[in-house]
């Protein structure tokens, strides 16, 4: 669409930096035995935070549907790191789901994303309802959906993105392929090479994109949002992204991968490509770089800080939020206990 | 003098007026279109509403549940058919998984103003896919709602109710009712609150506690005893989640005596809650166990008339189990 100017690259690169880093201090957290569960991110930034831009400059109004790995969704979307963790330690005041859920889900309409739940690919129908609601309201909303290449296996997508196809619904469906389902190989996943070849099938526009390159990520992203606004329907995107690290802090990736795998992964690291890139504008340099590091560090020092101090939910706010109003669920306890 | 009308009458009524009065209601389903949907309930729909607020759906009920919740997570107010509740096994995921767990997993950021309507229940030469009562999977889920009627007027006054509600409710209309069943329905608006009881008939012998359909076996049951000059008090419960226990309670405090009726096979039932809420709550009031009559503990409703007859709990059994429960 365009290409994007040195001053926007080295501003993704710096949430970049801060993703990253917030990313590798979730899982110190895990291994020091305060943060139950860590996905990772990494890898799959430039996917993410490429995807955002585009949408945030070619939307009038964009409402994203996560998963369990967008923390660069997230982020970009305005979640601090603060926010994020206060999820990871599951303490009192974490903004999307007080502390209910998992990091990084739960909701916030004013932040513009929500990743309700951890059946992947349930969210995806949720989506296509959130745009077929802006549809009838006549809302100029663009809805993204991300999700995995596990969750493109499940039946609800299939579902999800035949509707929306059929009412040429103002959706954007983003696939991060990574190539692992937990420890399933995409070639045990589907007999086809791209997730995004199924498009054909919905009779909408697929685009299989390397996910690591932040302006292939920006272009794809951005035509997709502007087919969609106009009122062209739905566009399935495939950012061929990599998982370098296991599927979770609970995960043995040693089982089920090669060390030379691995090691592969890693050479398509999207933080290392746009360091090369800023590097080759001549935008970057050691000064500026050691700056975005640093400045990432402090705030993820304090907010670690903060979060670590911070004492867990009340107990007591454990039936909130149950019913409207909470009427029914406090009556029926006290009535049924 | 109010019109004389059935269920899928009163069904549709509810859903046209609420339609009417609010533009954030849509329906959405398999042929409920042009064919109206296959009970007629939304017959007339799309000429008066047009084809945005009457959709027809692919033929993918979890598709339709999961769009439906995200529909209500933007503000609207769907009502999803699924035309019989034996096809809704694919939606749980989506009502049980999602809808029930949306505001308390968002901290009441978002919520789920839906309504999942779904004609259920046998006698109706269904067989095993066309005749199931689905009602207990559904109840034992805290953040969803279920309610099933029983009669026209119930069933208008509580389908308004749960298209206003804030919350995922599960309307269930039992089949068998829907033409069967007609009586008294004010054509102004009125709504039955979700999770209120209603005292059917009163008595002061035995009470028995049913929904749907059976309510108007028990009906039946209640008159044939009352010529022996026994005194039948019947509960509809209406809603089956949340339970009204108070009209419960408060009813065999009359009676001393309960039975519990649903058509829903017997184990991990509705009665198996109400028993064991009863006995909690009211162990002092009793002067009998409390029992259950219920379908079989079979995998679903036969086809055959012999068969379908074996598997429901009939005037004869009702009839059996309330002597039992008196002779006690």
């Amino acid at each position: 669409m365009r290409e994007l100017d040195p001053e926007e690259l080295l501003d993704i690169y710096e949430t970049m930096i801060l993703v990253r880093t917030l990313d590798e201090r979730v899982w110190t957290l895990n291994r020091q035995g305060k943060a139950a569960i860590v996905a990772s991110s990494q890898g799959h930034e430039a996917a993410q935070l490429g995807s955002v831009k585009a949408l945030s400059e070619f939307a009038e109004s964009y409402f994203c549907f996560t998963y369990y790995r967008d923390m660069g969704v997230c982020v970009a979307q305005g979640l601090t790191p603060k926010d994020v963790l206060l999820g990871f330690l599951a303490k009192e005041g974490e903004p999307i789901s007080d502390a209910r859920q998992f990091p990084l889900h739960g909701a916030s309409k004013e932040k513009g994303f929500m990743n309700l739940s951890n059946v992947v690919g349930t969210h995806v129908p949720h989506a296509v309802g959130w745009a077929l609601a802006s549809k009838i309201n006549k809302l100029p909303t663009v809805t993204a959906v991300y999700f995995g290449d596990g969750a493109a296996s499940q039946g609800e997508i299939h579902e999800a993105m035949n509707f929306a196809a059929i009412h040429k619904l103002p959706v954007i469906f983003l696939c991060e392929n990574n190539r692992y389902a937990i420890s399933v190989p995409i070639e045990q996943q589907m007999a086809i090479t791209n997730v995004a070849d199924r498009a054909q099938a919905y009779g909408i526009p697929g685009y299989t994109v390397d996910g690591t390159d932040i302006q292939q990520v920006f272009d794809v992203t951005a035509q997709a949002t502007v087919r969609a606004s106009e009122g062209e329907g739905p566009t399935l995107i495939e950012y061929q992204v990599e998982r370098y690290l296991p599927h979770t802090s609970d995960d043995d990736d040693s089982t089920y991968r090669t060390p030379l795998d691995i090691e592969k992964s890693k050479q398509r690291d999207p933080l290392k490509k746009l360091r090369d890139l800023l590097l080759s504008k001549g935008v970057l340099n050691d000064k500026i770089e050691s700056e975005l590091i640093k400045t990432a560090k402090q705030k993820i020092n304090s907010a670690t800080e903060f979060a670590e101090k911070a004492p867990y939910p009340k107990a007591d706010d454990v039936l909130e939020h149950v019913y409207d109003n909470n009427s029914i669920s406090k009556d029926q306890h006290d009535a049924n206990h | 003098m109010m019109p004389i009308i059935n269920v899928i009458e009163a069904v549709r009524d509810a859903m046209k007026e609420e339609m009417a009065r609010d533009a954030s209601v849509f329906i959405m389903g398999e042929d409920v279109g042009k064919r109206g949907g296959v009970f007629l309930a939304t017959q007339g729909f799309v000429e008066e509403f047009g084809e945005q607020r009457v959709i027809d759906m692919p033929l993918a009920e979890s598709g339709i549940a999961g769009i439906a919740v995200g529909a209500a997570m933007a503000g609207l107010r769907p009502i999803a058919e699924i035309q019989f509740a034996d096809f809704i096994s694919p939606t749980m995921n989506q009502i049980v998984g999602e809808a029930a767990r949306a505001r308390y997993g968002t901290k009441g950021e978002v919520h789920v103003p839906m309504v999942v309507r779904s004609p259920y229940g046998g006698q109706v030469r269904g067989g095993l896919f066309h005749s199931q009562s689905v009602e207990a999977y559904f109840a034992h889920t805290p953040g969803l709602k279920v309610v099933a009627p029983s009669t026209p007027f119930d069933a208008k006054g509580l389908l308004k109710s749960a298209i206003r509600d804030n919350d995922p409710v599960l309307f269930l209309e039992h089949k068998r009712t829907y033409r069967s069943v007609r009586g008294e329905v004010p054509n102004t608006d009125y709504s039955i609150p979700i999770g209120s009881a209603d005292v059917k008939r009163a008595g002061h012998d035995a009470t028995i506690v049913s929904y749907g359909l059976t309510i108007h076996y028990a009906l039946q049951a209640a008159e044939v005893l009352e010529k022996e000059g026994i005194q039948i008090e019947i509960v509809d419960l209406r809603s089956i989640r949340p339970l009204d226990t108070e009209t419960i309670i408060n009813s065999v405090s009359k009676t001393s005596r309960l039975l519990v009726l649903h058509e829903d096979n017997l184990t991990g039932g509705i009665g198996a809650e109400i028993s064991a809420i009863v006995s909690e709550k009211a162990f002092d009031l009793l002067d009998a166990p409390i029992m259950r009559c219920a379908g079989l503990d079979i995998p679903a409703m036969p086809f055959a008339p012999t068969l379908e007859a074996a598997y429901m709990p009939s005037l004869e059994k009702i009839l059996a189990t309330t002597r039992k429960l008196l002779a006690y």
